[in-house]
């Protein structure tokens, strides 16, 4: 099963790094990810990073499974989760700036005033 | 050895530039500890043995996404310091939930472990060290997955249009191109026998019929005017 950490690797099997290790680096980024947005709940383009940090360590984590399964449809779906992190970071930040544009500032708890 | 060592130390400086991202305080510092996480993340999909994923991951975030995010926070004239406000109030809210939730994640993955029949459960198996992971990659992604592939394309052009309807904006007081009365404009083109090897100085310089003469600016001047008149 760990056929594709095998090969990268080179036949070297003391110290081996486990499917472990890359699911553990995923799990500390998506709750850096998710401490960021409650840091920073004014600045909405911080949270816009810390989203991108969750989407990423999705992506890593659908890659480690991709290599220890050795199966290739992880990468094609962490591929599409890229898409999409693409075109929710652009529509985010034009809504920031039409946001700034219109209020002449971007704190996350004046949009409130949106609702009804 | 070698290969665990890299892991180590990428992991270890895309986790410390990610709490540099959520700490930092000036935005700009960031969106840079953001490139270098990605930068670092790259490096990890390139050890997992996901070449592509990598190159791609470099080329559309780095060179677009994070880019984006630098031109944002640098054309937007934002005070940075009054969105710090409440950091000191939510930190140990978001470490609590940040806390719970790693504690979750460490319980569902110390005790989870693949099924016996993984194997036999892949969808398109890696066909081996004789293709290159972007080829067979490519095999995959324009056969079985044609449709998510043109889904995807939609997505992108979705947020493209959207990004656009967004941020375009009629500014009043500009002049533009107006193509339709180009276009709709008529006696102004004709054709012509001109004799042959006459010049511009024979023949002058034929221009088209004069439009309307614009209309002077009555009202602004005239309320300019009476302004003036009042005054005396």
């Amino acid at each position: 099963m760990a056929l594709g950490m095998a090969r990268v690797m080179g036949g070297i099997t003391e110290m081996v790094i486990g499917l472990a290790h890359y699911l553990t680096v995923g799990a500390i980024l998506l709750v850096l990810g998710v401490f960021g947005i409650f840091l920073n709940r004014k600045n909405v383009i911080v949270i816009l990073m810390s989203v991108e940090l969750i989407l990423l360590s999705v992506n890593l984590n659908f890659v480690a499974f991709s290599a220890w399964l050795d199966d290739l449809t992880g990468q094609v779906f962490a591929m599409f989760v890229l898409t999409v992190a693409a075109a929710e970071a652009a529509i985010g930040l034009a809504i920031v700036v039409i946001y700034f544009r219109n209020r002449g500032s971007i704190e996350v708890e004046d949009i409130s005033t949106l609702k009804g | 050895m070698i290969a665990a060592l890299a892991f180590y130390l990428f992991a270890a400086i895309l986790i410390a530039s990610a709490v540099m991202v959520v700490t930092a305080r000036n935005p700009v510092h960031s969106v840079l500890f953001l490139i270098l996480a990605f930068f670092n993340a790259a490096a990890l999909f390139l050890i997992a043995g996901a070449e592509f994923l990598a190159m791609i991951l470099v080329i559309v975030y780095v060179g677009a996404v994070a880019v984006l995010f630098l031109f944002v926070v640098m054309m937007l004239d934002i005070d940075f310091a009054r969105l710090r406000e409440g950091f000191q109030r939510y930190a140990p809210f978001g470490a609590v939930v940040g806390g719970i939730l790693f504690l979750e994640l460490v319980l569902v993955l110390g005790s989870w472990s693949f099924a016996d029949t993984a194997d036999d459960l892949r969808l398109s198996p890696n066909p081996g060290a004789s293709v290159t992971n972007a080829e067979a990659l490519g095999r995959i992604l324009y056969t079985d997955y044609v449709y998510l592939f043109q889904a995807s394309g939609l997505i992108l052009l979705v947020a493209m249009i959207g990004a656009i309807v967004l941020t375009l904006r009629d500014r009043p007081g500009t002049r533009r191109q107006n193509v339709s009365a180009q276009v709709a404009r008529s006696g102004s083109i004709s054709l012509e026998k001109v004799p042959v090897g006459a010049g511009v100085k024979e023949l002058g310089i034929r221009r088209p019929p004069e439009p309307e003469p614009e209309k002077p600016k009555v009202a602004h001047g005239a309320g300019h005017g009476q302004g003036h008149g009042g005054h005396h």
